[in-house]
């Protein structure tokens, strides 16, 4: 067997010229490739990522490109704001274009505060670095000995260029450098600087509404994000964030009467929305103040019209705050709705009690679980007379060793 | 098309009853796997399927309908299916570009308090030209009795159509499809809240079809909560008219949906409990 390995020695480094390894990257010969965006595992839909990793995980990988998420809002809007705010950045880093509507604050306010993307391998603001990465000629100088197959791969590979990453991590803490923000193409739209021209139509729609539908359209069929576009250019993603859609400020009564008289304004504009974002290469997030609205039966039709819905519920301002159970969360997240889109079993998440925290730097989701008690008065086992014999413990001060769980 | 479904049911492709209003409704649960269900049914029994698809685009409808076996394109193509895309319409009314386009059927939008005239319209003149045409040209295929599917008639008061004008709506197409051309008719009707609460639009929807329809499957999430293998109980009421009086038989069973399909067993029976 000697000559054989001899033999196969020689032809062997014309036969390896860049194709070292056997293992190719399985390449789908899909039709449109976006940098931050990705195929579904389950249906093949297009995915972009919420900027929010774990939300992306509950929402069965990441919102699908055509769909609405709903944002109900917490009591003070502060962690759905910064949802929203997680979102956009997303949409900043993978240079996808932003379209932000406000009514209450201008939407540069919300620009301004994106959180600061943690790009520890490489620098986003130079995208002509890209170019490099394809296959450095290795230097002969280090030419591998033991793992020759690796010396002709590309040499610093974690320098993937990030804005094609799916999914980054953000530092809550500080906020985004300007010039990586301007960088990123956003079109705004402020309701008090679009004067509504009240007509008397018998349309369900509110002014405010169909305003903000005409200038979303108006961007997708400029911009090209119209699926039917021709294919000219290189396609990008549109990402909408509404802010705070329903409120009083939108010239809508939902939240101020028990009996609204535009009670179908909303829906009318989602049904819209949806049909808009159906056929185009757009992503959106609407946040809405669903504890202000007092029908459940009109908040569950707003929520049918989104495609996936959650629901933040802080603990800010609630007894709940001071609960020992929750003490280690900022609130609870609840799934309302997840979207059935292009099949017919949806993913439901396999979890249901779901919390979420800010930590110092980032927000995260968790799974909801008691905090482990480390308390030396803590009953470890469940019997009764443990249980009681600590309570006694307990009674009478720490003083009482013997007693401990830890003693044998 | 679920086997299952259809045993239960007990009905196939080539022998199903004529002139039956079937009512599918959800409440914390989402009973749309049933629409595909029939949809995917009465093209393979086929039926001529006028189909108003209200909450979706073609595009899902089609591609759920691949998962089970029958191609949407094709049939429409065949002239089959008549579909009508109620979102993809109504944005010709809600950002109007050009000064026509839009559907009449669609004229709801527009103003709401006319009602749903134009949408029946639009249903009986699609599913009676399908007679004439027929009649008129013997070479083409012959296909079965006419066949209505929406989805979903509570959109419709989301969008400001009062209850009663979606029930004058449903009437008529039974009065239309179900009577007069002896087809079938499914509707899917989503409630949202608890039973408890009274008046209510689309609580009183449910009542007023449950009362003109033959056959209702009723889908609810278990009531106690969420399970990953059982995804809820559908409950299928029977309607007949005998003799005097009206008889009804219930029946009672729990679902999963699969990838490509759904399996509805007895309760307490699932394989994960068993």
């Amino acid at each position: 067997m000697a000559a054989p390995v001899n033999s196969v020695g020689k032809p062997s480094p014309e036969r390896l010229p860049l194709n070292t390894t056997s293992f190719q990257k399985k390449t789908r010969s899909k039709l449109i490739s976006i940098p931050g965006t990705r195929p579904s595992v389950q249906n093949g839909q297009l995915l972009v990522s919420t900027g929010v990793t774990s939300l992306d995980y509950l929402l069965g990988g990441g919102l699908a490109v055509g769909t609405v998420l709903l944002v109900e809002e917490d009591r003070y809007d502060s962690y759905s704001r910064m949802i929203l705010k997680y979102f956009l950045s997303e949409g900043v880093v993978c240079r996808h274009e932003l379209f932000v509507a406000t009514a209450q604050d201008d939407p540069d306010d919300i620009l301004q505060e994106l959180p600061a993307p943690i790009l520890d391998d490489v620098a986003i603001h130079k995208p002509l670095e890209q170019p490099l990465l394809s296959c450095e000629p290795s230097n002969s100088l280090d030419a591998m000995k033991i793992a020759w197959r690796y010396q002709n791969l590309p040499k610093v590979q974690s320098a993937l260029a990030s804005s094609s990453r799916f999914g980054h991590y953000y530092d809550v803490s500080k906020t985004m450098e300007p010039e990586i923000r301007q960088a990123a193409k956003c079109h705004r739209f402020y309701l008090p600087e679009h004067p509504t021209l009240s007509s008397p139509t018998h349309s369900p729609v509110l002014e405010s509404y169909s305003a903000l539908l005409k200038s979303l359209q108006d961007i997708i069929h400029k911009e090209g994000f119209d699926v039917a576009a021709p294919m000219s250019r290189p396609r990008n993603i549109l990402r909408i964030g509404l802010h705070s859609l329903g409120s009083a400020l939108w010239g809508d009564d939902l939240t101020c009467h028990d009996n609204p008289a535009h009670r179908h304004a909303l829906t009318t504009f989602l049904y819209g929305l949806r049909a808009l974002l159906r056929s185009s290469l757009a992503v959106a997030v609407v946040t809405v103040s669903s504890h202000l609205i007092q029908d459940r039966a009109l908040m569950g039709s707003i929520t049918r019209l989104c495609d996936n819905a959650i629901a933040l519920e802080s603990f800010k301002g609630s007894e709940r705050e001071t609960n020992p159970l929750y003490k280690d969360y900022h609130g609870l997240l609840h799934v309302r709705q997840v979207p059935h889109l292009n099949c017919l079993a949806s993913q439901l998440p396999d979890h249901k009690d779901l919390a979420f925290k800010l930590k110092r730097k980032q927000f995260t989701i968790e799974r909801l679980h008691l905090p482990p008690d480390l308390s030396e008065t803590v009953s470890r086992v469940s019997r009764g007379e443990q249980a009681g014999a600590a309570a006694v413990a307990s009674a009478c001060g720490s003083g009482t060793s013997g007693n401990k769980h830890l003693d044998f | 098309m679920y086997v299952e479904l259809n045993s239960i049911l007990n009905s196939t492709p080539d022998t199903f009853t004529q002139g039956e209003f079937i009512l599918v409704s959800d409440r914390r649960s989402d009973a749309s796997f049933l629409i595909h269900h029939f949809l995917s049914f009465y093209l393979r029994a086929r039926c001529r399927v006028c189909f108003l698809g209200l909450v979706q685009s073609f595009s899902h409808y089609s591609a759920v309908s691949q998962r089970l076996g029958v191609s949407l394109t094709q049939a429409k193509e065949k002239g089959q299916l008549i579909f009508f895309e109620g979102l993809k319409e109504s944005l010709s009314v809600l950002v109007p570009r050009d000064a026509n386009g839009a559907s009449p059927a669609i004229n709801f939008l527009r103003d709401p308090s006319v009602g749903l005239r134009s949408l029946y319209e639009f249903v009986r003149s699609s599913l009676s030209s399908f007679n004439s045409r027929e009649k008129a040209a013997d070479g083409a295929e012959e296909w079965g009795p006419p066949v209505l599917l929406v989805d979903d008639l509570s959109v419709l008061l989301s969008l400001g159509v009062s209850v009663g004008a979606a029930l004058d709506f449903s009437h008529y197409c039974s009065a239309t499809v179900c009577s007069q051309l002896q087809g079938n008719m499914v509707m899917l009707v989503r409630c949202d809240g608890e039973e408890e609460e009274e008046d209510e639009g689309s609580d009183r929807l449910l009542k007023g079809l449950t009362h003109q329809c033959s056959l209702s499957l009723h889908v609810e999430g278990l009531p106690t909560g969420y399970c990953r293998d059982i995804h809820g109980q559908v409950e299928v009421c029977w309607r007949k008219r005998r003799g005097e009086g009206l008889h009804t038989q219930k029946k009672l069973f729990q679902y999963k949906v699969h990838d490509k399909g759904a399996s509805f067993f007895a309760r307490g029976t699932s394989s994960t409990v068993l």
